[in-house]
């Protein structure tokens, strides 16, 4: 019904279209409503999609990624003889880089390998982390860097974190070369760009979870297979960004390329990627923040690492072990983060030393690293006689011990019935009424709706793409629990913004708090959800409730960043005018600040939105009922095609809920005269 | 490093030492294949404990080993395709599924039973005996002062049961059903979850009843029974007319589960030493349990129990091996 209006797509604007549309919502709202009240009585399949309808999509993705799995060929070598090369030749870096952190050299495998070099020794890793810190940012940074990795050593995780850094230092460089890659060739061939655009919308949001078994039937068991894992959840920013930055490189400086006589290829690497450096670095920080993202997953497969030891501590209840553990991991994150944002800003230590002439010796040169090389060799010698130098002692780590875990307890024996109450209210009067009319609202009214609203913001092509995707959902069996997920989201999203804007709003203007904020909303990315999952429970019991703790917890970060950003952006002479005006404070932040930031703010919603569904699965552990208790199961049963149709399922609400916000955020920016976003 | 454990570690330092001399003495036949023998390690001790038991006997038996942290149900796409070797605990109650889709492939073997007995039931602690003293008989559950004890808000007037997550299985449903008891079945997404709801509530003496396993630590942290059901029988779950309820299947206590041993099938072939060995390794849950209690609740580290039980236990490893 909501495509009979598409007849005057070829009427740009006007009042004509303005009504039709108008006309076009009364009647599918009514039509709809209709159906939500009465649809059972004469069209009960217009309300819950019959099952005789259904495709059978599971079986035919079962049985595709069977015959690739086990019969693909290409005459010399079967698919998975190539997969396994590729994961062969990921395998070397990795364990070159891992008997560098971790293991030290070996010669032979298992048990029977002879030691024949010890790793880095941890002071000559912390202080080449802190020299880096020196040469990228200054005396600051450096501290700050080796703060973090003597953090490591000190609360005994410096074995694991090794690991955890292992795998990061080989699926970042393949994320980001790749990405560059394939954003390059996303400039040069725009059909490229278009036909690809698809493809990493659903490698971002695809839950690996859902691809997980066939990954490992292709790239083998173990680290390796974690690191492609890693590679195609964290590689999508840095294509987008690429793309991006390069179009972002002025016209004048491609000229000059183009006047100089470069070749192509000169033109790329000499002129057009050092131009658009800073925006390259932004897709690096993404790249590094996403790899972080993944180490719990990816210790499940075989990696190890800082995020086996979240895992394994909760399975004890060691509350305190698992912060510990999660920490670290922020830790890393955060310490990764400043050396890649350092770099990609210029400073004067580096041009000075850049500056410098080939015929000026080494040390004056190169001085970081040749301090670096030789603390390296010093520890390494000094550490064969003096094992402290070597390995830190395991007599002198801190631990937090059992405070975490008394803290729980503390406010649980004392603070339980509180919480509870508080929790019953929210539970009984908002969460399961929205839960239950999500639930029974008619399929074909929400495909109707979701079709006229692209249609209303966009045109044809956003209607059709909506219908489509919704219409899929349900096609392959999967619309009761993409509703459960929607409310489940949505309430998420909802407090999110609740707590967010406010939030945001008050940090920013001021910049000690706004600092404060930015490490908080740092540390709730990059923590682990599983180390707050499990206190959750044992204050909350598991459910709908604790799960949407978790997921505003994780997804309230965009909108406090975007929010702040908009308002930030506002021009101070507006506001200025506000004042003369005689606009009260309250009328300044609604007419003014929150009016022109709503742009930004629309894109952080769209943030928000996306980041709670990439934490679908992550609810499923809790006991919720939604597609990601689908991918779940799919796993636990190697049921691939289960996984990847409510991974589907799950993407197809991201691109729905991503598409219908962008033109909504398009058309804001339009109405308000602003130029159009060049955000990531 | 208190006098204690100095002395602990230095046993251990003079088994490992043993260990080494034993390894090259020609008392044992000499390992088939050098290549290393893989292991997968679970995220719960009694497994760990397990797999390093079979890993350092294996060691001691000229084999290479490695260990491998693999997830329980992804393991099977190593196992089928012999990146991995051997999985030591795979529970008929979890893993059956997954396990008989992967024998079924022809690539996965089932090595045999390990011995253990995997219990599961719906369990309480202590002191909600007090609240409902007909307990731990099942027809207890049945009475209203009862049910009402192991209520909460969201669920009253009906008892709150706390199972496992859904992918367990597990047919509480069927069995509340099928007893008519007045209890509302609740899944934990998670292990983790299941066991952080109990020790909330032992923390406040709160009500709660929920699915606990062994061997498991729980056992020995907090003080519980379990509900007598009547006994599992095959034809509880097929037939309706066996026991109470004539209409109605699964009015029974829940199966008592085989932990299996699980590998993959080119090991045969490979390394037919270790295969043997393997398939020969037993443990009752007594043993089991005690051993748990050693690492979760006394704080030892899962090499150092290893390390003591092989010394031990010397005479059965080593029949394992002939």
């Amino acid at each position: 019904m909501a495509l009979s209006t598409s007849i005057d797509t070829h009427a740009p604007t006007g009042p004509l279209r303005l009504s039709a549309i108008r006309l076009a919502w009364l009647a599918v709202l009514g039509a709809t409503i209709l159906l939500w009240v009465a649809g059972d009585r004469f069209a009960p399949w217009a309300v819950a999609y019959p099952r005789a309808w259904q495709i059978p999509a599971m079986q035919w993705i079962s049985a595709v990624m069977e015959w690739l799995v086990r019969r693909a060929h290409f005459g010399l070598f079967t698919f998975t003889d190539l997969t396994r090369g590729l994961a062969a030749i990921i395998e070397v870096p990795y364990r070159a880089v891992l008997s560098l952190l971790s293991t030290g050299f070996r010669i032979g495998e298992g048990s029977n390998a002879i030691p024949i070099l010890p790793p880095l020794s941890w002071i000559a890793v912390t202080v080449t982390a802190g020299l880096l810190g020196l040469y990228s940012g200054g005396r600051r940074l450096a501290l700050f860097v080796s703060a973090c990795f003597l953090y490591l050593a000190v609360f005994g995780q410096w074995q694991s974190a090794m690991v955890t850094l292992a795998s990061i230092l080989i699926a970042v460089p393949f994320g980001v070369a790749g990405g560059l890659m394939l954003g390059l060739a996303g400039y040069r061939w725009p059909a490229f760009e278009r036909a690809m655009r698809p493809v990493l919308d659903l490698m971002q949001t695809v839950p690996v979870f859902a691809y997980l078994v066939p990954i490992l039937f292709l790239f083998g068991f173990g680290p390796v297979s974690s690191v492609v894992a890693t590679i195609v959840y964290a590689m999508p920013p840095m294509v987008r960004i690429t793309i991006l930055a390069l179009r972002g490189v002025p016209a004048e400086i491609r000229d000059l390329g183009a006047m100089t006589g470069c070749t192509r290829r000169q033109l790329t690497w000499k002129i057009l990627l050092p131009a658009a450096r800073p925006g390259l670095m932004v897709g690096v920080n993404q790249v590094i923040m996403l790899s972080l993202n993944m180490v719990i997953i990816a210790s499940m497969i075989g990696a190890g690492g800082l995020g086996f030891d979240v895992l394994a501590a909760l399975r004890r209840l060691d509350i305190g072990a698992g912060i510990e553990a999660g920490v670290a991991i922020v830790v890393l994150a955060v310490a990764l983060d400043r050396l890649s944002q350092a770099f990609a800003v210029d400073t004067e230590t580096r041009s000075r030393l850049a500056a410098l002439k080939r015929s000026a010796p080494l040390v004056e040169r190169l001085p970081n690293l040749v301090t670096a090389l030789a603390v390296i060799l010093a520890a390494g010698v000094v550490g064969l006689f003096v094992a402290p130098v070597q390995s830190y002692p395991a007599a002198w780590n801190l631990t937090t011990g059992s405070f975490w875990e008394n803290v729980v307890g503390w406010i649980n024996v004392n603070y339980f019935d509180q919480i509870d109450a508080f929790k019953n209210m929210l539970l009984l009067n908002v969460l399961v009424p929205t839960k239950r009319f999500l639930g029974e609202l008619p399929w074909l009214g929400i495909v109707a709706i979701l079709a006229l609203a692209g249609f209303a913001l966009s045109g044809l092509r956003l209607a059709i793409l909506c219908a489509v995707l919704s219409l899929l959902i349900a096609a392959t069996g999967q619309w009761e629990k993409a509703m459960i997920t929607v409310y489940l989201c949505g309430i998420s999203v909802f407090f999110a913004c609740l707590i967010g804007v406010p939030v945001a709003i008050f940090a920013a203007s001021r910049e000690g708090a706004w600092r404060i904020v930015q490490g908080v909303i740092d540390t709730l990315q990059t923590l682990p959800s599983f180390v707050y999952l499990i206190p959750v429970v044992m204050l909350f019991r598991v459910g709908d409730f604790t799960a949407i703790l978790a997921v505003v917890a994780y997804a309230v970060a965009p909108v406090i960043r975007y929010t702040a950003l908009g308002i930030r952006r506002v021009d101070p002479q507006l506001v200025e005018a506000g004042i003369v005006s005689g606009c009260t404070p309250f009328q300044i932040l609604t007419k003014i600040k929150l009016k022109l930031a709503l742009p930004e703010i629309v894109l952080g919603l769209n943030q928000t939105i996306m980041l709670s569904l990439s934490m679908v699965v992550i609810t499923a552990l809790v006991g919720t009922r939604d597609l990601g208790q689908e991918v779940y199961i799919a796993l636990t049963k190697a049921d691939v095609g289960r996984g990847i149709v409510a991974g589907l399922a799950v993407a197809f609400l991201a691109i729905i809920a991503d598409r219908l916000l962008t033109a909504a955020a398009e058309r804001l920016r339009f109405r308000f005269g602003l130029a159009p976003a060049v955000a990531a | 490093m208190d006098a204690r454990s100095m002395r602990f570690s230095a046993a251990v330092m003079a088994l490992a030492l043993a260990a080494g001399i034993s390894a090259s003495s020609p008392a044992f036949a000499e390992a088939e294949s050098q290549d290393p023998i893989k292991l997968t390690l679970h995220d719960w001790t009694g497994q760990l404990i397990t797999t390093k038991i079979m890993g350092e006997v294996l060691k001691k038996l000229g084999y290479n080993v490695e260990y491998v942290q693999a997830d329980y149900l992804a393991q099977f796409a190593g196992l089928e395709t012999g990146d991995l070797t051997a999985a030591m605990e795979i529970w008929a109650t979890t893993g059956q599924e997954a396990s008989d889709k992967a024998v079924a492939t022809g690539n996965v073997e089932n090595l045999g039973n390990i011995g253990l007995q995997a219990k599961e039931e719906w369990w309480y602690p202590a002191y909600m005996k007090e609240k409902c003293p007909g307990l731990p008989d099942w027809t207890a559950l049945k009475e209203p002062a009862c049910v009402e004890a192991f209520s909460i808000p969201e669920t009253a007037p009906k008892g709150r049961y706390l199972g496992g997550p859904v992918t367990w299985g597990g047919f509480d449903e069927e069995r509340v059903e099928a007893l008519g008891l007045d209890f509302e079945v609740v899944h934990a997404g998670t292990d983790a979850g299941l066991f952080a709801e109990l020790d909330s509530a032992y923390q406040r003496k709160a009500p709660i009843m929920l699915w606990v396993y062994a061997p498991h630590w729980a056992l020995a942290k907090y003080e519980g029974e379990w509900v007598d059901f009547p006994t599992y029988e095959p034809a509880c779950y097929t037939d309706p007319a066996w026991g109470e309820n004539k209409e109605a299947t699964h009015d029974c206590g829940k199966p008592f589960g085989e932990i299996w041993k699980v590998g993959w099938v080119g090991m045969k072939d490979k390394w037919p030493g270790a295969y043997k060995a393997v398939k020969a390794y037993e443990m009752q849950n007594d043993e089991m349990n005690a051993l748990i209690v050693n690492v979760d609740i006394d704080g030892k580290t899962v090499d150092d129990v290893v390390a003591d039980w092989l010394v031990k236990n010397e005479a059965r490893w080593k029949k394992w091996a002939e």
